[in-house]
Parts: structure tokens; C-alpha cells; sequence
């Protein structure tokens, strides 16, 4: 029986930035990537802080080693943003690894050890070909089984995909709709990877073959367009382009420090009541592949500790590396029964307007996931969602008091989840 | 001096991943049922995870079972590049369920790959082995093969 677990001492978010999120070019190095996230945090914090208060950094990082051949990165980025001599920790959790290092923040805080701590994510992917960041996303997966059946990142989410299908009945068009979304929430965050809806896409398009003097394309609508096989291959069947996330360069950073020193940064801390982590087996040995038990682990640590549950949850960032993964979230998080997610995403549920928005930054597909990066960059769009920063992708409600996020590394493996309140 | 037979004593225990693949290439799919609560899982472990139990007991799967959840992929891994596929050329891979229980990730072999959308799930497969080189090396992969 696990017992409930409780912060030492509440830990509260005070300042948080975002590099832009893309392909840079060769020779650009993700340390200064990090420059930019904390530039940006700097300007964040209300009331300013001084950066050599800062205790200690927990970086989270998937693979610099493979991507961009450098290892014991923790320092080095420490050293770039003059935190000199400091604690510096990196963390690999594949995917989750900034959510991870979010989250060992907190408990270095709550445990009272540190009052101030620089938590973040970095990672430089598009140095490599496709092919090569394929095959280091994939050594994330099980060596003795999933890598050597060919299994890729996408595939392996694809595979999830048809379990969910052929349980539960959801169609290509359900991951299609949450493509659409998300891409229409990126197209209003200007540091999104891709900050264009799929409209866009077809617009597009559609100049493009004008420009070259051939036929004007023409599709119905933006289902239309992603059934379309030229606009929207398979990579994985039944996972498409328009289903996976981006490869892409970028990096977050967030400033955590305790509840009680909270208001020397700003009048508006957003506070940490709850977090959580779980593990899972590789995806055959689990009892349900249409769901992960680890993120339901972790979440039900997550809402005990912040004694709420999930219809109290006003908006979402959830881990959506490809739109099943939004669905496996949206039902984990226990926001819809399993099986039901796919009725609210039909009835656009989930958008900037409706009832509990998710991925309000254009998640994950659309705002891009260099992987190191992707869990600290959740917590900075609930940062300023919560703090109603968010200027045209704002979402419409205004009793935004309760915010979660849900960052899982490779296809489950790791789950962490970590609660915000806004007083 | 003593601690030197530990070499191929961990290279040849049955529950570690060195002899699963060795098992493999000789082709024959192995697991492990833990004499404690009696859960199969395959490649073998030396501890279950279900219950900690550290005795266990090496069996001979079957090698017959249903497709359990599947994809069809287009951009293999370099891995798959290497033996032929590519945009053109797809790949199923998936989970098998095996009739002992246990599931496992495999090579899916049979399928009309052009059709990923007729694959069902639950078409019974039975093991069969890829053998491919990499790197200068022959190594042998798991595989099921569609059985009816």
C-alpha cells in the first residue's frame, strides 16, 4: 500500500521563458537556446530577482550526447548563464526528462535543502537526419524486444493506436481533429515550432502549386486535406505527419522557489500542491495497451497530494507526441473514461473556448518537441495561462485556478504529473 | 582470480539478456514463469515484476498466438533501412500474445503491408525468425508469422 505523500514545504513557480521553438541551423548550440528560455524568465519575474541566489539547476536533457556529441551538459549550461560553482544536475528520462527535473526541483525545495531553484530542458535535434534522430528516440524504447522488431517512436505509438482502435472504436479522424486543434493553438503562439493551423497549411499549398503554374489543389475542409495521402503520409500506419510531433531544437526554463519567499518575486506565484511520477513495463507486458498505467499512477499521487481530482482541473498541458497520446492523457488523467475521450474531442471540447482547453500553446504537435525541452515548456505555457499572459491564445474562461501537466518519456515508461493553483 | 568464472556465468545465465539472444539464434523463444507466483514473462527476467520473486524457472514458449496491436511503418529505423525497407517498402511490427499468456514485441511477419487497415487484430501468428547482418555481425530477430 502506498502511502500518501505531502511536500515537506510548498514550492511555487515565479518566473518562466521559452526559447522559440524550430530548426536552427547547424552550429547553434543548445546552451544558448537555454540563454534565450532564461533571458525571457528573467524578464518573467515581477519583482526581479538576483541570479546568484539561485541554489542549484535541474536540467532536463534526452540525448546531447547522441544529438550533438556532449556530455555532462548540467555544467556547462550552468556555467553559460553565470551560475558558476552551483549544484548542477541533468536528468534523462527521454521525453519526460524536464518534467522530471521540474519535479526534482520541487522536492529539493519542499525537503528544505534548497530555497531557490533554475529548472529547465534543453535538446539540438535537427543536427541529424531524420533517420539518425529516429534511431536515437528509438533507443529509448525496450533494447531486447522493441528495438529489435523495428520499432520506432511513432510505430510504437502507432501500435498503441490500433489497441485503442480496435477496443474502443476510435477512428483516423478522432487523432485527425486533435491535429486540427492543436495546430489552430499554434498558429496563435508565435514561438510554436509550426505557428500555423492546418487552414494555413492548405493555403499554402495551394499558393505553392499556383506559383508553379500547376492545378489548383482543392480540398473540402482540413479532414479533407489530412485524408489526403500527398499532404499526409503515413510514417507509422495509422500515425501520419499531421499526428507526430516535430523534430525540432528548443529550450525552458522555470524558476521555482519556496511558498513562504514567494511574494519577494511576484504578486501573482503560480503554486505547486501536487506532483507525481510513476514507471510502467514495456508496452506488451502491460496488462492494458490502450491505456499507461504509470501516468494513472502518477496522477492519482498528483491529486491526493493536492486533494482535488480531475473535474477540478480548468485547463491541461498534456503530453501529445502523437494525437494518440492526447487521447491515452485526456482518458489516464481521468478527465474522460476510457474509451470517451473521442466524444469531447468531436465536440471540440478541448479548444481555447470550451470547457477544459488542453494544450493551449499548440502542444507538442504543433509547437514542437525537442524532448529535453518539452516537459519544462508545458509548465511555462501553465504559467502564463494561469497569470492570463497568453494575449490571443488565452483561454476564455477566466476561473483558470487549477492547471495540470502530464509529461511522459518514450512511450510510457515514465509518467510525472505536477499540479498548479493560482490563489 | 576466483571472481573470473562470473565472466561467463553472467554472459550464460538463462534469465539474462545475453542468452535470450543466444536462445534466439538457435531458434528458440524462452522465457521465464516465476516459481513464486507463476507469471510468464518473455524475454525471461531474473526477478518478476509482479511480485519481486528472484526463483525461477526457464520455459519453452510455444511460439503460437494472436496479433495483439500492430503498426505499419514508412520511416523505419535504421535498423529495418539497413535490411531493405523504406518509404516505398513498409514494415509491420507489433505485439504478440502469446497462448502461455505472455505478450511480446516482434517482427509481424505475412501481412499485407500496402493494406494496414485490413491487419486484424487477433489473426492468429505463430514464431518464426528473421535472420539479417549488421554490422558484419548475423543476427537473428523474433518474428510471427500470420498462421492461417
Amino acid at each position: 500500500m502506498q502511502k500518501q505523500r505531502k511536500l515537506g514545504r510548498g514550492v511555487a513557480v515565479v518566473g518562466a521563458g521559452i526559447s522559440k521553438f524550430g530548426v536552427y541551423p547547424k552550429g547553434v548550440r543548445a546552451q544558448d537556446l537555454f540563454v534565450e528560455a532564461y533571458n525571457e524568465l528573467k524578464s518573467s519575474v515581477d519583482k526581479g530577482f538576483d541570479p546568484k541566489d539561485i541554489d542549484a539547476l535541474y536540467l532536463g536533457n534526452g540525448s546531447s550526447d547522441v544529438m550533438e556529441h556532449q556530455l555532462h551538459t548540467a555544467p556547462s549550461i550552468g556555467n553559460r548563464i553565470g551560475l558558476i560553482h552551483k549544484p548542477t544536475l541533468k536528468i534523462e528520462d527521454a521525453c519526460a526528462a524536464s518534467g522530471v527535473a521540474f519535479r526534482e526541483g520541487i522536492i529539493a525545495i519542499a525537503s528544505g535543502i534548497y530555497d531557490i531553484v533554475l529548472a529547465g530542458g534543453i535538446e539540438k535535434m535537427t543536427n541529424l537526419d531524420t533517420a539518425h534522430v529516429t534511431d536515437a528516440l528509438a533507443m529509448a524504447l525496450d533494447p531486447d524486444t522493441e528495438f529489435v522488431a523495428g520499432e520506432t517512436f511513432p510505430g510504437i505509438y502507432a501500435t498503441i493506436a490500433t489497441a485503442h482502435m480496435a477496443k474502443y472504436g476510435t477512428t483516423v479522424e478522432d487523432f485527425m481533429r486533435l491535429g486540427i486543434k492543436n495546430h489552430y493553438n499554434g498558429s496563435l503562439n508565435p514561438k510554436a515550432h509550426f505557428d500555423v493551423s492546418i487552414t494555413d497549411f492548405m493555403k499554402r499549398r495551394i499558393a505553392s502549386a499556383v506559383k508553379k503554374g500547376l492545378p489548383e489543389p482543392h480540398w473540402a475542409d482540413e479532414l479533407e486535406f489530412l485524408h489526403d495521402p500527398a499532404q499526409n503520409p503515413v510514417i507509422a500506419w495509422p500515425m501520419r505527419l499531421f499526428d507526430c510531433s516535430t523534430i525540432c531544437d528548443g529550450a525552458s526554463a522555470v524558476l521555482l522557489v519556496a511558498e513562504d519567499i514567494a511574494r519577494d518575486f511576484t504578486d501573482k506565484p503560480i503554486y505547486v500542491i501536487g506532483t507525481g511520477q510513476a514507471s510502467d513495463y514495456p508496452l506488451a507486458q502491460r496488462e492494458d495497451m490502450t491505456s499507461i498505467m504509470g501516468a494513472k499512477l502518477a496522477t492519482k499521487e498528483a491529486y491526493e497530494m493536492a486533494n482535488v481530482g480531475p473535474k477540478d482541473i480548468k485547463l491541461a498541458e498534456v503530453h501529445d507526441c502523437f494525437t494518440i497520446a492526447e487521447i491515452l492523457a485526456m482518458e489516464d488523467l481521468g478527465f474522460y473514461k476510457a474509451g470517451e475521450a473521442v466524444k469531447a474531442i468531436r465536440e471540440g471540447e478541448n479548444r481555447l473556448d470550451g470547457k477544459l482547453p488542453i494544450n493551449m500553446d499548440g502542444g507538442l504537435k504543433a509547437k514542437g518537441h525537442p524532448i529535453g525541452a518539452s516537459g519544462t515548456g508545458m509548465v511555462v505555457e501553465i504559467f502564463k495561462q494561469m497569470r492570463e499572459e497568453c494575449g490571443p491564445r488565452q483561454v476564455k474562461k477566466k476561473d483558470v485556478d487549477l492547471g495540470l501537466m502530464h509529461n511522459v518519456g518514450a512511450h510510457g515508461a515514465t509518467v510525472v504529473v505536477n499540479i498548479f493553483e493560482r490563489r | 582470480m576466483a571472481l573470473e568464472s562470473k565472466f561467463s556465468e553472467v554472459a550464460e545465465n538463462e534469465f539474462y539478456s545475453s542468452a535470450y539472444h543466444k536462445f534466439l539464434r538457435e531458434k528458440k523463444l524462452v522465457g521465464s514463469k516465476c516459481k513464486k507466483c507463476g507469471h510468464i514473462f518473455v524475454p525471461p527476467k531474473p526477478i518478476c515484476s509482479k511480485c519481486q520473486g528472484s526463483e525461477m524457472e526457464l520455459v519453452n514458449m510455444k511460439g503460437k498466438g494472436k496479433l495483439a496491436a500492430y503498426t505499419v511503418v514508412a520511416v523505419g529505423a535504421p535498423l529495418m533501412v539497413e535490411e531493405g525497407f523504406d518509404r516505398e517498402h513498409h514494415y509491420c511490427s507489433g505485439v504478440v500474445e502469446l497462448e502461455e499468456g505472455a505478450r511480446v514485441a516482434a517482427r509481424i511477419l505475412g501481412m499485407d503491408v500496402t493494406k494496414p487497415e485490413q491487419i486484424k487484430i487477433g489473426t492468429p501468428v505463430a514464431v518464426d525468425y528473421v535472420e539479417a547482418e549488421h554490422g558484419g555481425e548475423k543476427e537473428t530477430f523474433l518474428a510471427f508469422k500470420a498462421s492461417s
